[in-house]
């Protein structure tokens, strides 16, 4: 051990050095990641404790907040309640301790629907979009080719507000306006410009001599995209979709303009819940937190593949 | 090979199930295969982006108004470019965006790059904590700008307890959000809170792109850490620090999300970047033709951004 360790490289780091770096790196960490531990704390909280000065770090949790993010209550009267049974449930309980009662679903799970309707629409559709053309552009001869790549990367640069309002104008000509349809079509379009130079990296990864080999054993070529570069681009493919789908799972602008409630998403929505006098902190957190957690998932298992899809494939490392 | 003809025999056979569509694609050559692939992103992107965009062009020549459709349209030539460039208005919305842009894009390059330096220290544990810096990028803008207005309560907010904490002031003696001054700045810190992981990611890569044995060779001819530093690192990792700077400066060019849900552009008007600008002018007063031509004036901005970009993106790709 003591051998290899005289043996490295006069470049490498000394012990103090990385543990010096190490140190200031975590402190980062910590500190970056307060806002977010905050922010699920919070969701926890009661009203009371949400808005206490100074800010509580121990208090004792409460379910208020996703019980109020989930539920529409109604005010009544102490004898009103005393007339009704038992409560059903602890959010039931939550709410007849502040002489409320449950009045019905939020317009939270339908809006979280919404979310997840449109981004794995306009996943699915921007992915099967994005792998055609990319292999299009791997493999063939395309006239103009570097000029319709850099028009496809283009698109994806408009500021979004100045495409909204020719699409609110054409989506409102052709019935298109708040709706999941429209919004599934528009979140494509923007997503299939990553899609395509991203899996253009990916399937120029993957060797010309395997479909070749397998065209002369008498596929034809589109045989041998199906049998061959599909299963190969696999892991390219996920990320690719993984992207498309943050993507359209954090989507603001476009649907906060185009969007009013049929199809509105859970970003617009999230900011507007309000309790009884002013803001309810904790069903806010809630509603941050519970629309949070999968992108955190999706984060870790994308790891590898982020430098590359932050940079539509040209860092590859 | 011979596993090859193998399996290829068993999709022949699952071929012939569906003769039909096999034979129509057999027929295909590669050039209109190739056409077959492409053609439908290219028509949905001409369908969603280039027609409404070409719409937006022709609407910029008019008075049309969105919330007066039956209105008469009157041709007015170039009197909104007129306008908008002459606008005082504009140029200070304008002020309000180069503010932004080039305080967060310097904030993030610094603190990026000094993280990726850090953590190229590949000191123990490097992995797991450079995930977790990587979390805020990925969140999305709104949610967190949302979020940020809690901890940025006069009263209530994390934000300000903390401030209060370290220097002593009276945590209701200063508004992030409501003050003239402030404002500006606590977009500016969210920002940097979300995206510096963005640009230390990208000089990671461009750090590790270096190979050993030019520091070996430095080491060599006893050149100072901070001599290779100056010489070989930082010239070495400048295309991908550019790449960061460029994505990140035509990104808060555009910025929309984050700064509608802080600040919505107040107090008055110390925070309204263009694009906020140009949503009160599209989707509040109306003036259609007025914000059209605004938006083909931003987007021609991007898109000379973007030429740059690619090219840039292009010099990364090819080393």
């Amino acid at each position: 051990m003591s051998l290899s360790n005289a043996a490295h490289s006069v470049v490498e780091p000394s012990a103090g050095t990385r543990r010096f770096a190490g140190s200031l790196v975590v402190l980062y960490a910590i500190i970056t990641m307060i806002p977010l531990v905050w922010i699920v704390l919070t969701s926890f909280k009661s009203p009371d404790d949400a808005i206490s000065y100074p800010p509580k770090i121990l208090f004792k949790p409460s379910l208020e907040g996703y019980c109020n993010l989930f539920t529409t209550r109604s005010r009544q009267t102490s004898e009103f309640i005393k007339t009704l049974g038992p409560p059903r449930g602890l959010c039931d309980r939550i709410a007849r301790d502040r002489n409320m009662v449950i009045a019905g679903p939020s317009n939270y799970v339908p809006r979280f629907v919404n979310s997840l309707i449109i981004a794995f629409g306009s996943t699915v559709l921007a992915v099967a979009l994005g792998t055609l053309s990319a292999y299009g552009f791997s493999r063939f001869r395309v006239p103009l080719k570097d000029d319709l790549l850099f028009f496809i990367l283009s698109t994806r640069m408009m500021p979004p507000i100045a495409v909204a309002i020719p699409i609110y104008l054409m989506y409102r000509t052709i019935g298109l306006s708040d709706t999941r349809l429209g919004m599934i079509l528009l979140y494509t379009s923007i997503n299939v410009s990553l899609a395509v130079w991203l899996l253009k990296g990916f399937i120029d990864e993957i060797p010309r001599e395997y479909e070749e080999a397998a065209m002369i054993d008498g596929y034809t070529r589109f045989q041998a995209f199906v049998k061959v570069v599909l299963p190969q681009a696999t892991t390219g493919i996920a990320a690719t979709a993984i992207f498309c789908l943050i993507f359209a799972w954090n989507e603001y602008a476009f649907a906060v303009l185009l969007t009013s409630g049929n199809a509105q998403t859970a970003p617009p929505f999230i900011p507007i819940i309000i309790g009884e006098g002013g803001q309810d902190w904790p069903a806010v957190a809630a509603g941050t937190t519970f629309f949070l957690v999968p992108i955190v998932v999706f984060t870790v298992l994308l790891r590898k593949h982020l430098l590359r899809g932050i940079t539509f494939g040209a860092v590859r490392k | 090979m011979n596993e090859l003809s193998a399996s290829s025999q068993i999709i022949h056979q699952a071929v012939l199930v569906r003769p039909g569509v096999a034979r129509r694609i057999r027929g295909l050559s590669d050039k209109s295969l190739a056409w077959l692939f492409i053609t439908p992103t290219i028509v949905l992107l001409l369908a969603i982006n280039i027609f409404p965009l070409v719409w937006t062009i022709y609407l910029s020549f008019t008075n049309y108004r969105a919330n007066r459709a039956n209105a008469p349209m009157l041709w007015l030539g170039t009197d909104w470019y007129r306008s908008i460039l002459t606008d005082p208005d504009i140029w200070a919305a304008m002020q309000v965006t180069a503010h932004f842009v080039i305080w967060t894009v310097v904030i993030e390059t610094v603190l990026g790059f000094g993280l990726a330096f850090l953590i190229d220290k590949k000191f123990r544990g490097h992995g797991l904590w450079t995930t977790i810096i990587l979390l805020p990028m990925m969140l999305s803008p709104a949610v967190v700008g949302n979020f940020w207005t809690f901890l940025y309560q006069p009263q209530i907010g994390l934000f300000n307890y903390v401030v209060a904490f370290l220097t002593g002031r009276d945590a209701s003696s200063f508004q992030m959000l409501g003050d003239v001054t402030l404002s500006p700045w606590a977009i500016v810190i969210v920002d940097a809170w979300m995206w510096t992981p963005y640009v230390m990611l990208i000089c990671l890569a461009g750090l590790r792109s270096i190979p050993d044995y030019i520091f070996e060779a430095a080491e060599v001819d006893r050149a100072s850490k901070w001599r290779q530093f100056w010489s070989i690192t930082l010239p070495m990792a400048l295309p991908f620090i550019m790449l960061a700077v460029l994505f990140r400066g035509i990104e808060n060019f555009k910025m929309f999300d984050m700064v509608n849900l802080l600040t919505g552009g107040g107090p008055g008007s110390t925070t309204e970047v263009a694009s906020i600008t140009l949503k009160r002018a599209a989707f509040e007063s109306w003036r259609t033709g007025y914000s059209s031509a605004f938006a083909i004036i931003l987007f021609v901005t991007v898109f000379g951004l973007a030429n740059i970009y690619v090219k840039a993106l292009n010099r990364v790709k090819n080393r």
